[in-house]
Parts: C-alpha cells; structure tokens; sequence
C-alpha cells in the first residue's frame, strides 16, 4: 500500500496520544493514592504504551524509510510531537489526573471506534478494535471515580469541579481539525470530529449530571496547537526524562 | 522436507504464558495459524491485550521452539481479528478456576458486556456468589480484583475482553 503523509503523519499522531498518556499515567507507580489506584493506574499507562507500540511500528512500515518504533518515540524532538495538549499537562493531584482520564478517554474511545469501522486502512482497524475494548475499562474507571469525588466530600467535590475548569479550556483542540484530520475524513478513515464532539459532550453531559458538576461552556475560548507541534513548556521535560536513557546509549538493549 | 504442523501444534503447547504459567499458548488462543509456505514453516500469533508486557517473552519462547522445530521458520503477529477472551478454550477456564483465578464469564459480545453491567463472578475459591468488585485492574492488566464476602478470600477474575 502506498501511503500519504497524512497517513503517516495521522498514525503518528495516534501513537503520540498514546505514549505521553502512557507516560504521565506511569508516574503515579509507586505513588497511587490507594494500593488498587496504584495499580489500575499502571496498568493503563501499559495498555497505552502497548497501542502507542503498535501505532508507531505501523506508522514506520507504511514510511518505509528503516525507522522502527523507537526512533519514533525516543529520537523525535517536541516540535515534531503531534499529541493533544490537554494529555502533557503535569498529573496534578489524583482527581486531576482522573478527570483528564474522563474527558480523553471518552474522545479516544468514540474516535478508536470510528477507525475501527473502516477499510481504508484494515491493520490500523485492527489495532483500533483491540484499542476499543481497553478503553472502554478506561473510560469506566475514569466515570466511576469522577462520580465518586464529584458526589463525594465537600472538599472532593471542590477539587473536581476545580480540575474540570482548569482541564476544560484543552479539550476543544480535540475537536478543531489540522490538515490530516481532514485528510482522514475525506478518504473515510474516521469520522468528521463534529459528529464525535456530539457523542463525547453527550456522554460527559450524563456523568457530570451524577457526579453534581457544573459542565463548563462548549463553545469557551480553548487552548490550540499540540496538534501541529506547538506545546506547552510541560512536554520538553516530559520527553527529557522519557527519552534521555535511549538518546545516551543509543541502540541499548537489557 | 515439510512435516505436519500437528506436530508443531503439539509443541507450541509447550510454550507457556509467563503470568498464568499453567496455561499454554494455544489453549489462551493466541496461535491463530501454522502454515508452510513452501519450505518456510509461519506461525501466526494474535497478541492478547496490546500492553501485556509478558507478549514479547512469549514471541520469544515461541521462536526459540518452532526454531528447534523446523530451521526456516518465522512467527508472525498479527492484530486482526483482534483476540478475545472467547478464544480460551474450556480446559484452560477449568485450569484457571483449579489456580484460584476466576475465569471470564460469557462472551465479549454479550449485551451484558457491551453495556458495561458486570456479571455475578462466583468465588473460585468457595464457590461462594457473595463477591464484590475491589478494582477492575488486578495484579495484570487482563485480570479484576475481587473479594469473597462468603471465604473473606481476596480473588483475581480474568476479565471478559
């Protein structure tokens, strides 16, 4: 199959998702709240790690230019990054990092769905519908604890309503299209990012509605441009801690 | 020479999944295919969840034993369809209800399970229907935390996937 940059580039972009997730879920091993959060939270941060995995080795057979997997997660520099905003962000406190959980997942989720249905390109739909089932635990997980805090003390229901404002003004770069998003809806790969802003607004409009929160407003002024490279100052050291091992010993093995 | 890939079936139910060390590869479902393409002997495997850090250990051993099998042979992933929990074969379900494990119960298509409503996970341990749900991610990501309100034994059950 001869692939199209934006192909690529929109592969790419799937596994970057992926592994700065991965990555900043795996900083809560060893400092989980509870011992099973410990563990719930590590075990996601493997689940995307594995997707990021399987998005990058397919991103690089479609190139064809020799890269593998690694080159792609630990020789790239930020500006080359293409994942959202919102999953860079420091982890905060754990109800931060579980609404940030809530609002992504429910996007990955509808998103991994919609690459799941088509044939345009039947190994990403492969790696898409094994992707679905993982986030969907996700998602629940995410939705459980969010009703919990949301509904739960004075002080826990302070800090999700706290976490939510803070998150919300990075969740509408999920939905403002770049190049390759339009790409992917013109030739079928996904659906128009609209049609999964409606599901995703709809699914959150419910869990806030248990939890006791206030859902900001849609149509706010939202924070743009980890989609074509421009990050905040969090990802520099984000991918410093990540990709200093491989970028010392190149090609290092254990 | 070719041989029969029974015979390389009965040897893949060597290779064992390091995390459930009582259950082999076959019986987990995760050899989909064996072939030979010409004198080239192909194992195809289907990785079960996409983060299992145990998948690379068991390429490895799989590699290391069709190897030793036949001189030209390679192993293959691959993602479509994706593996299911389904593909567990019966024997396997009772090994891991003998290891204390609760197997997954019905299928992954089941309206119960696309709902995301839990079945009742009977105890592996006492048989016992009084258990509860401690964390839906267990000692490994393919597996839920439990506790048995009957024995007060804490449990792992294998999700349905």
């Amino acid at each position: 199959m001869e692939a199209s940059e934006q192909h690529i580039q929109y592969i790419i972009r799937l596994a970057d998702d992926a592994l700065i997730q991965g990555q900043r879920l795996s900083e809560w091993c060893g400092h989980g709240p509870i011992l099973e959060e410990d563990i719930a939270l590590a075990n996601l941060a493997l689940d995307h790690i594995g997707q990021a995995r399987a998005l990058y080795t397919h991103a690089a057979k479609l190139e064809g230019k020799g890269r593998t997997e690694d080159d792609l997660a630990y020789f790239r520099d930020e500006v080359e990054f293409r994942n959202h905003l919102i999953l860079e962000l420091p982890i905060g406190d754990f109800g931060f990092t579980i609404m940030r959980q809530l609002l992504y997942s429910v996007f990955a989720l509808e998103r991994m769905k919609s690459l799941a249905s088509q044939e345009v390109d039947t190994n990403l739909a492969a790696i898409a519908s094994k992707a679905i089932k993982e986030l969907r635990y996700h998602a629940e997980h995410a939705k459980d604890w969010v009703i919990r805090l949301g509904d739960g003390t004075e002080e826990s229901h302070k800090r999700m309503q706290g976490s939510l404002d803070k998150l919300w003004p990075y969740t509408g770069e999920m939905f403002v299209p770049v190049a390759d998003d339009l790409w992917s809806t013109e030739t079928g790969l996904c659906s128009p990012l609209n049609s999964i802003k409606a599901a995703w607004a709809d699914s959150l409009a419910q869990t806030f509605h248990e939890a006791t929160l206030t859902m900001p407003d849609l149509d706010g002024w939202m924070h743009q441009g980890g989609k074509s490279g421009n990050h905040t100052e969090h990802l520099g050291y984000l991918l410093a801690e990540m990709q200093s091992l491989a970028r010392k010993h190149p090609g290092v093995t254990w | 020479m070719v041989m029969d890939t029974r015979r390389v079936w009965r040897h893949l139910e060597q290779v064992k999944d390091p995390e459930l060390p009582f259950l082999h590869v076959v019986e987990m479902g995760m050899v989909r295919e064996v072939l030979f393409k010409g004198d080239e002997l192909v194992v195809r495997i289907t990785p079960t969840y996409s983060g299992c850090p145990a998948t690379d250990v068991i390429l490895q051993d799989i590699k290391k034993v069709v190897m030793a099998l036949h001189e030209k042979a390679t192993v293959e992933v691959v993602h479509h369809p994706a593996w299911t929990t389904d593909w567990i074969g019966e024997e396997a379900r009772s090994k891991m209800e003998a290891n204390g494990i609760a197997p997954p119960i019905g299928s992954s298509s089941d309206k119960a399970f696309l709902l995301g409503k839990s079945h009742t996970v009977p105890c592996p341990l006492c048989a016992g229907k009084n258990t509860t749900l401690v964390s839906a991610f267990g000692s490994t990501a393919c597996k839920a935390h439990y506790t048995c309100a009957d024995c007060l034994e804490p449990f792992d059950h294998f999700k349905c996937f």
